[in-house]
């Protein structure tokens, strides 16, 4: 089958919306549209960031991903636990304590992401250090950032570090190594990813860069975190080592952690879907100059802030930076770890038009030029009550066919205006000849069907409107 | 006739941090009509140097952009100083960009010579003490 580019992994829980329009004015792609009462997100404007999740004051938007019980569908598993679940604890001085626990769970092997991402960081070195003359280079580790600059910056594509994230290279390397341990069929081996956000879920089902995923499951970290805790009890001294990775792996889970391995100072951090936005633009306009590297995460403070963990992201950072004040720099190298493949990307990843209105460019600009007409016909105060986030996103959606100008509560508004003042200019008339002709009567008729059926739909945001996408 | 779609923007002239939005505003057009991104780019650079010369040399003015077929049409016009020496406001590196203005990172003396770069047809129409007409095409 064919792989769902626009899979996404945060979705709408019908049944707790309440149609209040919060959501819609934070999605960064304007991606969701109330109708009918209802917060559906558009598939392919949907970016996976998560921010309607953080916004919804009533849990109505949620990530969906495993189980932890898809544990039992393999003869052996192997847990991959992202850094970020290692600050989720307090006062965590060990890494192993937390891989230890991951054993007692249930997993027969752990593989830590920040190992893999010492090796991505060693390559992505070489790689700048060898293309020096294409960077700007932007990180491709947070699939959110590359799922944006897919819909929105297609000049930006070329820039993406073509190298594959940590967690991919992670699956590929406990992978290979658990088949060598237990002569096992490569399927009946578990790769279960223990992710901080949505964004990774939909990465390991439709991953970008590359034909197909390493990781079988991807689990969250807030389900697995309290689980951990009885088992985090443990005497050390009773540890089997199992950490490997130092500073730089670790640090990956922090914004600024995936600049900090390149060892460059020429460099951008960005984190939160605002700023990056805002990078992204002055990138698009060349008003950055002078970078090699641009690191951008999607959520505040990094992944440490993404939507699945429990702990508050800045807390989370002073914990990372605490854990790994004394590990050395980096534990891992590429030329001692044969198991780990190429670490390229195989696949381009290509521009999609999904904001483009029209199928070619005359039939846009005819599209466009309807928006604009429409746009100002609405009073501009982007209030949300049509459903969708601004007059100009509702203009487009008309256009699209996905909408109708009486969505609009205000133009509703002027038309029942129009039509009560038409029945008073008829009933008069009434009054002056004493009877009215046919047609008037007729015409008097449907003024009042057409009240009728307008103010039945009046109240209830997008009323009028048609599916524009199921959920499940 | 062929289709065409004209857009307007007015830029304030003591507004630095405003400077750039006409330009974002224009790009995200294009994209939705499909236009390539090296035209867009194109577009977005010689507009934006554009529209912040309007905002430091000339106290704002008034931007049209025009998008038909073949081409996409940009006018500048402003009220400003004028431009004495057309030859020698075009040349890299020439500036009368105050000292102020330079510690904010302007007055390369890059902004008419990269609209010209990046855009295919170039046009200034000057008046001492009137004002500024610029008139930039890119080709589709
Ligand atoms: N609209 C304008 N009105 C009056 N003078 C202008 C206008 N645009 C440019 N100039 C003059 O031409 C000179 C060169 O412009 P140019 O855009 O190339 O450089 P700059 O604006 O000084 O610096 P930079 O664009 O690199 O920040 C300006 O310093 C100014 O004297
Ligand atoms: S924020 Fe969005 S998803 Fe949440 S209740 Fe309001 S409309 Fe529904
Ligand atoms: S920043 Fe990290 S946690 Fe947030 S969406 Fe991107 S990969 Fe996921
Ligand atoms: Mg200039």
């Amino acid at each position: 089958m064919d792989k769902d580019k626009f899979m996404r992994s945060v979705r709408l829980k019908e049944s707790a919306c309440q149609g209040c329009i919060n959501c819609i004015k934070h999605c960064p792609t304007q991606a969701i549209r109330v109708h009918n009462g209802k917060a559906h997100i558009i598939d392919k404007f949907c970016i996976d960031c998560g921010r309607c999740i953080r916004y919804c004051p009533h849990h109505a938007k949620i990530a969906v991903y495993d189980p932890l019980s898809v544990i039992n569908n393999f003869k052996y598993t192997v847990a991959l636990p992202a850094p970020s679940l290692y600050t989720q604890y307090n006062n965590l001085t060990n890494v192993d304590i937390v891989l230890n626990a991951l054993l007692k769970l249930g997993f027969d092997d752990v593989y830590e992401v920040s190992a893999a991402a010492e090796l991505v960081s060693e390559a992505s070195r070489e790689y700048i250090k060898e293309h020096m003359d294409e960077a700007p280079f932007i990180s491709s580790a947070c699939p959110s950032v590359i799922r944006l600059i897919r819909v929105k910056f297609p000049s930006l594509i070329s820039r993406l570090l073509p190298i594959k994230a940590p967690v991919e290279v992670a699956a590929e390397i406990a992978r290979a190594r658990a088949v060598k341990k237990t002569g096992l069929d490569p399927e009946d081996i578990g790769i279960i990813f223990i992710s901080p956000c949505p964004s990774k879920v939909s990465y390991a089902k439709a991953p970008l860069g590359i034909e197909k995923s390493n990781i079988d499951n991807v689990v969250a970290i807030k389900d697995v975190y309290p689980l951990l805790l009885p088992h985090m009890k443990q005497d050390e001294s009773q540890l089997i080592p199992l950490s490997s990775s130092g500073r730089i792996g670790i640090g990956w889970s922090n914004a600024g952690g995936e600049v900090a391995g390149l060892l460059t100072e020429n460099y951008l951090a960005a984190d939160g879907i605002v700023n990056i936005l805002r990078v992204l633009e002055e990138l698009e306009d060349e008003k950055l100059h002078g970078l090699t590297f641009v690191e951008l995460s999607a959520c505040n403070g990094g992944c440490v802030g993404g939507t699945l963990t429990v702990e508050n992201a800045y807390i989370a950072t002073t914990k990372t930076k605490r854990l790994v004040k004394y590990q050395p720099v980096s534990k891992n190298h590429l030329s001692e770890n044969p198991d780990a493949g190429n670490l390229y990307w195989a696949d381009n990843v290509e521009y999609e038009p999904v904001f483009r209105l029209g199928n070619t460019f005359k039939e846009s600009l005819k599209m466009m030029s309807d928006v604009e007409e429409l746009t100002a016909r609405f009073p501009g105060l982007d209030c949300g009550s049509c459903g969708a986030p601004t007059c100009q996103t509702l203009a487009e959606d008309i256009v699209r066919g996905d909408a109708t100008p009486n969505d609009c509560i205000y133009v509703l508004r002027a038309n029942i205006a129009d039509l009560s003042h038409k029945i008073k200019d008829l009933a008069s008339k009434q009054k002056t000849d004493g009877s009215l002709s046919d047609s008037s009567s007729e015409l008097l008729d449907s003024y009042i069907r057409t009240l009728t059926a307008e103010l039945a739909s009046f109240g209830v945001p997008g009323h009028a409107r048609k599916e524009v996408s199921k959920e499940e | 006739m062929s289709e065409q779609l004209t857009f307007t923007y007015t830029i304030d002239g003591n507004d630095f941090t405003r400077a750039g939005e006409a330009s974002s505003s224009v790009k995200n057009k294009l994209k939705m009509l499909g236009v390539g991104s090296d035209a867009i780019r194109k577009v977005a650079i010689a507009m934006y140097e554009g529209e912040i010369n309007m905002v430091i040399h000339a106290d704002g003015g008034v931007i049209t952009v025009s998008v038909s077929d073949n081409d996409i049409t940009m006018v500048l016009a402003d009220k400003g100083p004028g431009i004495p020496d057309i030859s020698k406001a075009m040349q890299e590196g020439y500036s009368t960009a105050r000292e102020e203005v330079r510690s904010l990172g302007f007055g390369a003396g890059m902004g008419l010579p990269n609209m010209k770069r990046f855009t295919d047809e170039m046009h200034i129409d000057t008046e001492l003490g009137k004002g500024t007409t610029i008139t930039m095409k890119v080709h589709l």
